[in-house]
């Protein structure tokens, strides 16, 4: 029955009724998942190379929520929901934009972070994690850095719990964080994954232990004046001849020198 | 929960309650989108989008204005914005219009070899039609999706588009007349 031969009001009854039956259509059942992952209500995971191995990595419409080692991806979910308490599935990777700011995470060519979420967690717990990503790739604080420059010079062990709790480690660079005496420390995934990330980013973490062992914290400068961190930008570029060791920042203060603007290993003059 | 008690309970509840008011709108506004943009992939994203301004949107608003809500019309002009925004966004990219035009047609085409003849001619008669209305000037699209389409009373669209009634029913017979003369010429090709 072709249109055009029929009766013209029975052809307008006849596309009414088709148009009708335009409009019975359900929606793909995806819709409800993706707006609630949009949301954050629910979130998406997938499995990610990084420095380490292989590491899962789940996310929402806010952003990354969640990075962690696992034996198998049924271990990662049972931890996911014991944590977070939101629904959870599996992907075959991450979407577009996020798979490129995790890529470019491990090629050191941008400082461009991708974005995280960061709810469930206090404001101190907050705080420290976002003065953690302040530091750059290849160099290291101290816990009692964190806590001096989030303003609370005491809470040493509490940055060091706030920083255990950290739900992106990798992406947060909690493992650029390391004891006072400068040993490098535990990790969420290990000592041994913590050095293996610190090296990879180009910490010289056999060093950072022989420092710790002789009792070393800072580099000075006998040109400059000026003392840092031993991973500081500035602190790297002192030659053998110029650079001083320096055991406390007494000693420092004593010898006439100041601490670097930069890594500012006390409140810079 | 039924539809009339939704909003009451958003404005206790919205986390707790909005995956509710995207089962009970989902599916309308899915046949709005999908026949406005003639792609169901267009349609899915459009829908998402649309829950999610719907969401924030609710997350400003404060109790007292959720509770008093026309979640329908308000849904259905979200949907609305969210698709001609995309129109609006994607006419600077000649590429992708030209691909889509000559994608329903291919896709009848395709579809149809499948299929017993009575089914066919219907399926056919009701993908061109598809196509076709996709290809309407917006203003009697939507006029016609509403109407026609999902059913709605005049007045019921000339609240949720904000127009007189008479201009609705203008663009709806506009539409339709556009329409039929599209099929007759279709039928005439063959």
């Amino acid at each position: 029955m072709s249109i055009e031969n029929q009766h013209p009001l029975a052809e307008a009854r006849k596309m009414v009724r088709e148009l009708r039956d335009l409009g019975t259509i359900s929606a793909p059942t995806t819709v409800l998942p993706a707006v609630l992952e949009r949301l954050g209500q629910s979130d998406a995971y997938t499995c990610c190379e990084s420095p380490i191995g292989p590491v899962y990595v789940a996310y929402n419409g806010l952003g990354i929520s969640a990075v962690m080692s696992a034996a198998s991806a049924t271990a990662f979910e049972e931890a996911f929901r014991a944590r977070f308490a939101r629904p959870l599935r599996p992907v075959a990777a991450l979407p577009d934009k996020l798979t490129r700011s995790w890529e470019q995470l491990w090629t050191g060519k941008t400082r461009s972070v991708p974005d995280v979420d960061l709810r469930g967690l206090s404001g101190f717990e907050r705080s420290v994690l976002e003065k953690a990503r302040e530091i750059p790739r290849g160099e290291m604080r101290p816990y009692a850095w964190i806590a001096r420059e989030i303003g609370r010079p005491k809470a040493v062990r509490a940055v060091g719990t706030a920083l255990r709790r950290n739900p992106v480690p990798l992406l947060i660079p909690c493992h650029r964080i390391g004891r006072s005496d400068g040993r490098v420390g535990n990790y969420a995934f290990g000592a041994t994954a913590k050095q293996a990330v610190l090296a990879f980013e180009g910490v010289d973490v056999g060093r950072m232990e022989e420092l710790a062992q002789a009792g070393v914290r800072y580099y000075g400068s006998d040109t400059t004046h000026i003392y840092c961190f031993p991973t500081c930008r500035h602190a790297r570029r002192i030659t053998d001849a110029h650079r001083v060791l320096l055991r406390a920042e007494t000693d420092a203060i004593d010898a006439g020198y100041r601490p670097c603007k930069v890594c500012r290993p006390a409140i810079a003059a | 929960m039924h539809e009339q008690e939704l909003p009451a309970a958003l404005a206790v509840d919205t986390d707790g309650n909005f995956s509710r008011l995207v089962e009970i709108y989902q599916d309308r506004l899915y046949a709005f989108a999908l026949r406005l943009s003639g792609m169901p992939q267009d349609a899915e994203e459009i829908l998402v989008d649309a829950f999610v301004r719907a969401y924030r949107a609710l997350g400003e608003y404060s109790g007292a204005r959720i509770r008093s809500l026309a979640l329908k019309p308000w849904l259905y002009q979200i949907t609305l914005n969210v698709f001609r925004n995309r129109v609006r966004g994607r006419r600077l990219s000649l590429v992708s219009i030209e691909a889509e035009d000559a994608l329903p047609a291919r896709r009848a085409a395709g579809h149809a070899a499948s299929q017993p003849d009575a089914m066919l001619e219907q399926s056919q008669l009701r993908q061109r039609l598809a196509a076709r209305i996709a290809e309407l000037p917006e203003r009697e699209r939507v006029a016609v999706v509403l109407r026609h389409v999902q059913g709605y009373s005049y007045a019921e669209i000339a609240e949720l588009l904000e127009q007189p009634v008479g201009t609705v029913k203008a663009n709806v017979h506009r539409g339709i007349r556009r329409l039929r003369e599209a099929l007759k010429v279709d039928e005439d090709w063959r």
